[in-house]
């Protein structure tokens, strides 16, 4: 069974219980937008990162593996990034403001 | 088998039983005997399924549950064709029985793998992981382990294994992402492998094929514009480049997901492989190896496949061009087709004999049949996310 819609849901209660722990927050995009941007996460970025985000050819993106990395330096490399690396630019699909949210996520563990 | 167990000890009994067996036996072997020949495995990812398939009729016939995530799985087959072993992307290996449609034993031996391979005799599986990087050796009964090869053992940092492949001989060739080498990997002892190192190979190998003879290993490389080759029948001489600076200067371009090697992808006089970072397939000369063409595609190759034919090598795509597959025509060697089937066409698997190509579509939920000869869909069925496609007729082939 499609359990998107669920998860979708628990995320956004994650993000919104994280933004009002945390100052300057990212504001979730709207819906759909939102949904859109979780599928990319699992679905794109986990054919490098693992479907989990545990890692594979690319490095894990748990919150673990993020602690202490400043997150304007992750959101410069999801949108710009990482030269000699596979790590592929993602500017085209993504606006600054969602590869913050993105961050956010990844660093506060709502993405699984 | 029951029966042999009663006429061991009470005759008598076992002779008014005997007949009685063999009926109960009967009526539960209700369904007809089948062979394997036409079965296949499809990957359900997000949902830890697998679906058991029929590619003579179109069908799916059962679907086996619990083998945790299969993001990126891969599937290799038993020598006989009746049991599937899955590589989870979680680090499992899963064994399991096409005919019962069963989940027969499921051991975890890494916590992140990408695949594996069966050796040539069809008693050693080989798992190549990436955390901890290495190749682990299993019988292929019982899935116990029998040895485990560390890529770091030799120093210079634990490498991810990329591209592992069987060759003759119980041999395994693979490639380290990390360090830049091929090693090849003597399993006729698979309680003590022995490993021969080719270093400096190229930068970053991402992935790697055996070609369908099991003489060549061919590890594509991200960091260079070349694939780097062995040639198992003259191993002394290394590894050489091949198809080197096929990119010539030019603006790499974003890869949004990494290439596929293993597959079909030698037609003919000619091996057709992905380029890097160009929107091209490359063609090479299968016996010099010189570059003889690219024929220009309309986006980030993934998998390049010949039909089993060769006549024609099918492409799909990296994000955000996965909804297309194209055909090319392996004479002229120029796209004669663009099909767009599906969102997130994945993985393509040719029938034995190349009549139909199934394609999943992870988006849509569903998988294709389409006719090889008319380019049209034949078939849709449903399936939850599905991936990898994986016909039982890879059991006898090596490299796959
Ligand atoms: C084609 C493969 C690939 C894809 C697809 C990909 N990445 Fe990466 N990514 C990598 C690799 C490889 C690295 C590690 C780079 C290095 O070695 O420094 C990386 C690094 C990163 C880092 C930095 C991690 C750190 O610890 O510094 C972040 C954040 C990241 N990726 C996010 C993403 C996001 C978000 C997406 C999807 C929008 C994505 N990646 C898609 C390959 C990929």
């Amino acid at each position: 069974m499609d359990s998107g819609p669920v998860r979708r849901g628990l995320w956004l209660l994650v993000l919104l219980a994280a933004s009002f722990c945390q100052q300057a927050a990212a504001a979730p995009p709207a819906e759909p937008r939102a949904g859109e941007l979780l599928q990319l996460l699992h679905k794109d970025c986990g054919a490098c990162h693992g479907l989990s985000l545990k890692g594979g050819l690319g490095s894990p993106l748990t919150p673990q593996a993020l602690a202490g990395k400043p997150a304007d330096s992750l959101v410069a490399t999801i949108l710009n990034g990482r030269p000699g690396t596979p790590m592929p630019p993602w500017r085209p699909f993504l606006s600054e403001e969602e590869a913050q949210w993105l961050v956010q996520l990844l660093q506060q563990g709502g993405a699984r | 088998m029951a029966g042999s167990t009663f006429a061991t000890g009470r005759r008598t009994l076992a002779r008014l039983l005997a007949p009685l067996l063999c009926l109960a036996l009967a009526g539960c072997a209700s369904t007809p005997l089948r062979g394997t020949g036409d079965l296949g495995v499809v990957i359900e990812r997000a949902s830890g399924s697998v679906q058991i398939v029929d590619n003579s009729h179109a069908q799916s016939l059962a679907r086996v549950q619990g083998l945790g995530d299969l993001s990126h799985a891969s599937v290799v087959f038993s020598r006989d064709a009746r049991y599937a072993y899955v590589f989870g992307r979680d680090g499992a290996i899963s064994k399991v029985d096409l005919l019962a449609a069963r989940l027969v034993k499921r051991v975890e031996q890494a916590s992140n793998s990408i695949g594996g391979a069966i050796s040539s005799d069809g008693r050693v599986i080989a798992a190549q992981n990436y955390s901890p990087g290495g190749v682990k050796l299993f019988d292929a009964d019982n899935l116990q382990l029998l040895s485990s090869v560390s890529t770091a053992a030799f120093g210079g940092g634990e490498s991810k294994v990329v591209g592992l492949a069987d060759m003759p001989g119980n041999r395994f060739a693979f490639a380290l992402y990390d360090s830049g080498e091929i090693w090849l990997l003597d399993a006729s002892t698979p309680s003590a492998p022995k490993v021969q190192r080719f270093e400096h190979i190229g930068k970053q190998p991402y992935d790697g094929l055996a070609s369908s003879d099991g003489r060549y290993f061919i590890a594509g490389l991200y960091g260079e514009d070349g694939l780097a080759l062995f040639d198992s029948w003259h191993a002394d001489a290394g590894v050489r480049r091949i198809l080197a600076g096929y990119g010539r200067g030019r603006q790499a371009l974003p890869v949004y997901k990494m290439p596929h090697l293993r597959g079909w992808s030698i037609a003919g006089d000619y091996a057709f492989l992905p380029a890097i970072g160009q929107h091209e397939v490359l063609v090479a000369d299968n016996r010099s190896w010189a570059q003889v063409a690219t024929v220009p595609v309309l986006g980030q190759p993934v998998f390049v496949m010949a039909e089993p034919g060769g006549r024609r090598v099918w492409v799909n795509f990296a994000f955000p061009d996965n909804d297309k597959v194209q055909v090319i025509d392996v004479p002229t060697r120029q796209v004669i087709k663009t099909l767009q089937p599906g969102r997130a066409i994945l993985h393509m698997e040719f029938t034995p004999r190349g009549d139909a190509v199934w394609l999943s579509s992870r988006d849509d939920n569903k998988l294709l049949v389409i006719d090889t000869a008319t380019l049209t869909v034949r078939r849709t069925l449903p399936a939850l996310e599905p991936s990898g496609i994986f016909f039982s007729s890879r059991a006898s082939r090596m490299g796959m």
